[in-house]
């Protein structure tokens, strides 16, 4: 479905039902460089079992027009512009990699707008290698392969996809590849310089739950666990088997986990 | 500077896809001999008929051996995801009713296999599928070819019969252009010589009975989505980009992105007309992927070995091949097949139709059949074979001589080979 935010056209998938603003209602909101399509494994569930499903794709990815916004918490202000457009006054947010340090900021600054908050592949500061941001900057096609290689784990180098016959690291690759030129290095420039995590964790109030890849070398355990320990109550869902890439690398745990909170 | 450490060719073609066994360990692939997969609970079966989540249902539409296969050649190829198929043909099949309906148009390269040209000239025009074909290396031809109502242009990567290299950056250039994908048939280069996706192509097929497979035993075919070709800015793939009643209503392109074509190919295609590939054929196949590498290495040793054998021998008037520098290709092939152009060679015998079924009649150690690719040497003489009915003119209009062997080197010690083509030299010019 289209919705307009700021006068410019924003697509989010609906999980494949119309969507209606009277149930519960979880917006999933991607990562640096992404779209929509990395939550095909959780939406369409999500929709057909009681949630109004919003899976934005962030202004300038996917089919939502630009530019793109250049910082979380600007991102996390825009979360509530785009539910108000969307008629929710209250929402459930999932949040992946830098969708998920959005989701954290929106729940620590907006917290009577979140009702659950569910972060994938998420931790304190997420420092970007300075290698990646200079190719991302230079839109050098490296960039898109160190984050393919980085946010892989075993099941996407090696494969056995849940998903039959695909293969992760080229379907990954490819959606970076889409993103306009400049897009990654915003998005990943933005995660580079934010630093608010622990006191917008502190601040939340709402059921939250961390979902975590044992083998992820973006966003490690160990640090996910710390965010964990600065957000009121949060529970941490550990994935066996998973790099960065959850949704996509283990599709039916992360639904599993999600569905717990959302 | 950082550098991605993504696991290479020879590494993929031993283990992309697949992970020990989870349930009993086992190391190799298992061949899951099965129909069926039980379902966790009504829910769970639920969710898998409504695309919620992945899994397999029912093995005409997937199956976790067969789905080892699929992704091993997607990632060998650096696709999104692949489609296996009971034959390569299938496997053709499957790419172009994914992709559009009657009414539409393709534009094809004339030099295919002769099964790829029956399909395209008789059988698929009954369905209102028709094509122009277009001589390979007229990359304007192509151009011209093209009408509003074109939804692909399909070629082979080494034109049949005459081994035409396939300049697949030009043309999937020209296809772009028109807001097409390229299609290209990449049988006769595997993975290992050419990777037609980093070249530009969207979709390759293989006949995977052929040098992927590469022991004769096990008919099959892989279509790999390339994941490039963005078919909403093309508008011109309702297949992909509208809701599909079939399915639930699924907008492929919207729900899938880069991966709509392959999972509509599934979903639809291997759903529906049912050309699903046997997971023991899978088995097969993929014992044959493990030893890609080293086999193909070799297929391009011997292959210059006979070459350099061929050319010297006086029994034999031409000899054809993409790796002569008196090939009309030569430099694109040196450009897009650094590691050789494939282990076919055709050459012509002195004495015509009659010195070419000598020589036929007197290979002991090469076969005389009807097929390509396998580790053994293969041979095979048109004019008194598959295309006996046709007259001298004719022959020579479907570049194929009357005198003319085709070769499918094999593995063999290439001193055997060699010897036995000297014997059957000797003998073709004996009347
Ligand atoms: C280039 C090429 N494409 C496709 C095919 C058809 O493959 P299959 O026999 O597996 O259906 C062949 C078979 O000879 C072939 O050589």
């Amino acid at each position: 479905m289209e919705v307009t935010v700021d006068g410019r056209r924003v697509f989010a998938a609906t999980g494949g039902r119309d969507f209606d603003p009277a149930p519960p209602a979880v917006v999933f909101i991607h990562g640096a460089g992404m779209d929509h399509t990395v939550w095909a494994l959780q939406t369409r569930f999500f929709a057909y079992h009681g949630r109004g499903v919003l899976a934005v794709d962030l202004p300038g990815h996917g089919r939502s027009e630009g530019p793109a916004l250049d910082s979380i918490s600007g991102i996390a202000d825009w979360l509530t512009r785009l539910t108000d457009a969307a008629g929710l006054p209250r929402a459930a947010l999932a949040g992946h990699s830098m969708g998920a340090l959005a989701a954290l900021d929106c729940a620590g600054r907006h917290p009577e707008r979140v009702r659950a908050l569910a972060l994938l592949g998420a931790a304190p500061r997420m420092p970007v290698h300075p290698d990646l941001l200079a190719a991302a900057e230079a839109d050098d096609h490296l960039a898109f392969d160190l984050v393919t290689d980085w946010a892989h784990g075993d099941s996407g180098h090696l494969g056995g996809a849940r998903a039959p016959g695909l293969w992760l690291m080229g379907g990954g690759e490819r959606l970076l590849e889409r993103a306009a030129p400049g897009v990654l290095y915003r998005d990943l420039a933005a995660c580079n310089a934010y630093q608010d995590a622990p006191e917008r964790a502190a601040a939340v109030t709402c059921p939250t739950l961390l979902v975590l890849g044992a083998d992820d070398r973006m966003t490690p355990p160990r640090a996910g666990r710390k965010l964990a320990e600065t957000v009121p109550g949060a529970r941490v869902e550990l994935i066996a088997d998973s790099g960065h890439m959850l949704m996509t690398e283990k599709p039916d745990q992360t639904l599993d986990a999600l569905k717990t909170i959302l | 500077m950082a550098d991605p450490k993504f696991l290479k060719f020879d590494t993929l073609s031993l283990h992309a896809g697949q992970r020990p066994d989870p349930a009993t360990g086992a190391r190799a692939v298992p061949i899951y001999q099965t129909t069926s997969y039980v379902f966790r609970d009504t829910e769970h079966a639920a969710a898998l008929f409504n695309l919620e989540r992945a899994g397999h249902i029912y093995s005409r539409i997937s199956n976790p051996t067969v789905a080892v296969l699929e992704e091993r050649v997607a990632a060998l190829e650096m696709g999104v995801g692949a489609v296996a198929a009971a034959s390569g043909h299938a496997a053709m099949h499957l790419g172009i009713v994914t992709l559009m309906e009657q009414g539409a148009h393709i534009v094809a390269s004339a030099s295919l296999y002769g099964g790829s040209v029956n399909l395209l000239t008789h059988t698929l025009p009954r369905f209102g599928i028709t094509t122009t074909f277009v001589k390979p290396r007229d990359l304007d031809g192509f151009r011209k070819a093209i009408r509003p109502e074109t939804r692909l242009i399909h070629a082979e990567i080494l034109g049949n019969p005459g081994l035409e290299v396939l300049d697949v950056p030009a043309l999937a250039e020209i296809a772009h252009a028109a807001g097409l994908p390229l299609m290209v048939d990449s049988t006769f280069a595997t993975p290992f010589l050419c990777r037609p996706v980093e070249l530009g192509a969207d979709i390759v097929i293989h006949s995977a009975t052929k040098w992927l497979g590469g022991h004769g035993i096990a008919l099959g075919g892989v279509m790999v989505d390339g994941g490039r070709f963005d078919w909403e800015a093309s508008g011109k793939f309702p297949t992909l980009t509208e809701p599909y009643a079939g399915y639930h209503g699924i907008d492929f392109a919207e729900e899938f992105g880069p991966q709509a074509l392959v999972m509509r190919a599934r979903s639809e295609g291997l759903r529906d007309f049912g050309a699903a590939m046997s997971p023991a054929n899978a088995f097969h196949i993929l014992q044959g992927i493990e030893t890609l590498p080293l086999r193909m290495a070799r297929h391009m040793a011997n292959t210059a070995r006979i070459l350099e054998f061929l050319g010297g021998h006086e029994a034999v008037a031409w000899v054809l091949h993409p790796d002569l520098p008196s090939h009309p290709d030569h430099a694109l092939a040196k450009r897009l097949l650094p590691k050789g152009a494939g282990s076919i060679v055709s050459f012509g015998l002195e004495g015509g139709r009659a010195a070419g079924a000598r020589f036929i009649e007197a290979c002991r150690l090469a076969s005389h059949l009807a097929n390509v690719g396998d580790a053994k040497t293969l041979v095979l003489h048109p004019a008194s074979t598959t295309h006996q009915q046709m007259t001298a003119a004719q022959l020579e209009e479907a570049g194929v001589g009357e005198d003319m062997v085709r070769l499918s080197v094999g593995l063999e010690d290439p001193s055997d080979i060699v010897e036995d083509l000297r014997q059957a030299l000797r003998a073709s010019q004996r009347s």
